[in-house]
């Protein structure tokens, strides 16, 4: 079977489990659809890797097939097809998301057992999986509007799956609104890639927008900021970045999947496939990469502050995600998406890990309470270490190799640029701090009450159950969280799973080691070598440069962790005292909530209010109000004939016959 | 005889019927006055059917005839009815069918 073959079969797959989940969640028990969900995925991953050997069985130049079922609708000259395109680049992709996502369902198919609803998570999570899968292997821009909407609708979903939490809902809620900011943006930019060049079609655009646009001409250039704002809202860059610490709300395998490994990378996927628009709007390409330099380093001062285990780690991949962003804008697509395939690893499984140890924490996320779980959950630390060793590019590690890749072409391709990489460094010495601050704080020193509790009789501590957030008293009944949740320690298919993810983590980076190996970037090569920037190489003996100093600070980074957070505890607090302004900036999340809403919330209240009061009443309410009195006048005006004494009526009836022959009898003569 | 005498009579029975019809009140009158309208339009007709010289105004006063007969059922149907419940016959009185 051909590439495209696998591939529509990789898209039915999810579909067809979150179809069968959703109808028979009568009928099925609630294992065998954790189990077919699984498969689901599990099969599309399959078929993945098919499509990928007969990918790699054709002449490099020939790696891209666009195939359609049928026109999906055809109006004014414009056929839209059903169609998929497949090469390299999307190919990696379907990988990532269905092996990721594969391991993910297996997590939470131990995670969430003593949930309600489960059939209505994995149906969710299916659907999502289909959704994000139809978003990168869309061969149009319509189907990737598609996509990208209903990634963002899956995303609500799960974001409130515990919909009897408020804080949970009016998460969902920020979030979708967010993102349909960001849907527009996109929706506008196909608007005007349409009428500039006459089709939806990947090919067709690409081939066309040199032909028709000379470079840095606005038209490309307001496209490429309209694509940016579907980029960023979905992708959590700054300014669009709020919803993402928010939807931590969600279970912690829908953070795992949806915002750190898959559905968050969306934006660099759109800013890689869409390269040769992005070419020719450097203008627009240049402030992505800023706005992703400046979410690196500011998400990464944010997680140093924040005291949620799993805001932080969303924080960091805010942080992960800027770095892709910066290289994909600027030219270092195979680096950007190989970051973005290593940190899917590294993410997922440091989220899996924060999972297991807010199951044993009774839900409860704060690390402040949390200390000495190295001895209480071997398994899970070790897991975490790795995870955070992966994220805070200890040498040899996946992480090491992919963020030093991005920041060597950066490097190498000079200029302003080359201050993008001194930033990003920056960014990889905050990320080593922020990563083993967490890490020091949770695992090390005197077991928390809860890890005692689980050292002492082997099983999870309980509370009663409440909202972390808010200290909410709750039940365990449907719309919150299960009775418990389950640690790695209890359930096989969740220690599978983060095993899986964690030699990813940590040997993924093995298949591109400048000098040594090339897998990666030979593969994605044939996606990107029309773009003229693919041709700046950075030598092998300057990325080893770049990948030694990137050690030296990863190193720096944990030891200064160790330094603040174990050797001297008492340090933090001083620094808290003596820097109050920077500690209260960070802990405020840089007051981006709060400058959003002053710019944004409230002027669009004001407008409404004023809409209300105003143009309302007065306007179409007059209006309204004006035709009703006209028409009811006019009835009372003829009400008073219709008096029922039937002598008048015959009067009348007289006096017209009299009069309209006298009228006769006068005109006659 | 001249045409007009005719024309002049029926004239006179229909002002009579009209007037009897927006002064009295009993149904049973205006049933009466009504029955006189009619008949006066009759009269009209025949007189003209015998000045032009063809039978078609007389097979019209027929059919009209005919319309004051089943008019007159229902009227006095209506009436009978009234009666029964022991409503007043008085047509002012009756007026709650406005609308």
């Amino acid at each position: 079977m051909s590439a495209t073959t696998w591939a529509w079969l990789v898209l039915l797959l999810p579909l067809l489990g979150s179809i069968s989940i959703a109808l028979g969640f009568r009928a099925i028990p609630a294992r065998v659809a954790g189990i077919a969900g699984t498969a689901a995925v599990g099969l599309a991953f399959a078929c993945a890797v098919a499509a990928l050997i007969a990918l790699l069985g054709e002449e490099p130049e020939g790696r891209h097939h666009a195939s359609s079922l049928w026109t999906y609708a055809s109006a004014g000259g414009l056929d839209i097809d059903l169609g998929i395109y497949v090469d390299p680049l999307s190919v990696l992709m379907i990988l990532v998301v269905t092996g990721v996502s594969t391991l993910i369902h297996l997590y939470s198919f131990g995670y969430m057992r003593s949930d309600e609803g489960y059939h209505r998570f994995f149906s969710y999570l299916n659907f999502f999986v289909f959704s994000m899968l139809l978003l990168v292997l869309a061969g149009n821009f319509v189907l990737l509007i598609v996509g990208w909407a209903f990634v963002g609708f899956a995303s609500y979903a799960l974001i409130s799956f515990w919909y009897r939490r408020t804080t949970a809902t009016g998460a969902g809620m920020k979030a979708f609104v967010i993102n349909v900011v960001g849907d527009i943006g996109l929706v506008l930019a196909a608007f005007l890639i349409v009428r500039e060049l006459g089709s939806f079609d990947y090919e067709t655009v690409f081939a066309r927008a040199p032909e028709v646009f000379a470079q840095g001409e606005w038209t490309i250039t307001a496209i490429c900021l309209l694509l940016l704002v579907g980029a960023f809202a979905k992708s959590a860059q700054i300014p669009f970045h709020t919803w993402l610490p928010d939807a931590m709300e969600g279970p912690t395998p829908v953070s795992s999947l949806i915002h750190a490994a898959t559905m968050v990378t969306a934006g660099v996927y759109l800013i890689a496939r869409t390269n040769a628009l992005f070419y020719l709007a450097p203008t627009a390409a240049d402030i992505a990469a800023f706005a992703g330099l400046a979410t690196l380093l500011v998400a990464g001062t944010i997680a140093i502050a924040m005291t949620d285990l799993k805001r932080a780690i969303a924080y960091s991949t805010m942080s992960q995600i800027g770095y892709m962003i910066m290289g994909v804008s600027i030219g270092a697509y195979s680096a950007g998406l190989f970051h973005l395939m290593t940190h899917a690893f590294f993410k997922a499984l440091l989220f899996m890990t924060a999972g297991s140890l807010i199951a044993a924490m009774a839900n409860r996320q704060d690390i402040d309470r949390m200390s000495g779980f190295w001895k209480a959950m071997r398994f899970t630390s070790i897991m975490f270490v790795i995870g955070g060793l992966a994220l805070a590019a200890f040498p040899l590690t996946s992480g090491f190799f992919s963020k030093d890749s991005i920041l060597a072409f950066a490097e190498a391709r000079g200029g302003m640029y080359f201050w993008m990489a001194i930033g990003g460094y920056v960014g990889a010495l905050l990320t080593a701090l922020y990563t083993f601050r967490l890490i020091f704080r949770v695992l090390p020193g005197r077991p928390c009450e809860e890890a005692q509790h689980l050292i002492d009789t082997g099983e999870l501590y309980h509370g009663p159950p409440i909202n972390p957030a808010t200290e909410e008293k709750e039940d365990s009944e449907v719309g919150f969280p299960g009775a418990e949740h389950h640690t790695a320690e209890q359930s096989k298919p969740m220690a599978v799973a983060m095993a899986v993810l964690a030699c990813g983590a940590l040997f993924a980076g093995l298949v591109q080691v400048p000098g040594v190996t090339n897998v990666l970037f030979g593969f994605l090569e044939p996606a990107f070598d029309d773009s003229p920037l693919a041709a700046i190489h950075p030598s092998v003996a300057h990325e080893w440069r770049g990948l030694a100093i990137g050690g030296v600070i990863s190193l720096a980074g944990i030891g200064l962790a160790w330094l603040l957070w174990v050797a001297r505890p008492e340090l933090p607090g001083l620094f808290r005292a003596r820097l109050r302004p920077v500690y209260q900036l960070c802990l405020n999340k840089w007051y981006f909530d709060e400058a959003i809403g002053l710019l944004v919330v409230r002027p669009a209240l004001a407008i409404g209010r004023f809409a209300d009061s105003t143009f309302e009443r007065l306007v179409v309410d007059g209006i309204v109000n004006g035709a009703r009195d006209t028409v009811s006048g006019a009835g009372g005006l003829v009400r008073v004939l219709q008096s029922g004494f039937v002598r008048s009526y015959a009067l009348l009836l007289v006096a017209g016959v009299a009069g309209l022959t006298l009228y006769f009898l006068l005109s006659a003569s | 005889m001249s045409i007009e005498w005719y024309i002049v009579l029926s004239s006179l029975l229909f002002a009579i019927g009209a007037t009897g019809i927006l002064l009295r009140r009993s149904p049973i009158v205006i049933l009466l006055c009504l029955e006189l309208m009619l008949n006066a339009g009759n009269l009209a007709l025949i007189a003209f059917s015998r000045m032009v010289g063809n039978e078609e105004g007389q097979i019209f006063a027929l059919v009209v005839m005919v319309v004051a007969a089943c008019e007159v059922v229902i009227g006095l149907g209506l009436i009978v009815a009234l009666f029964r419940r022991r409503l007043p016959l008085d047509v002012d009185e009756l007026r709650e069918l406005r609308g």
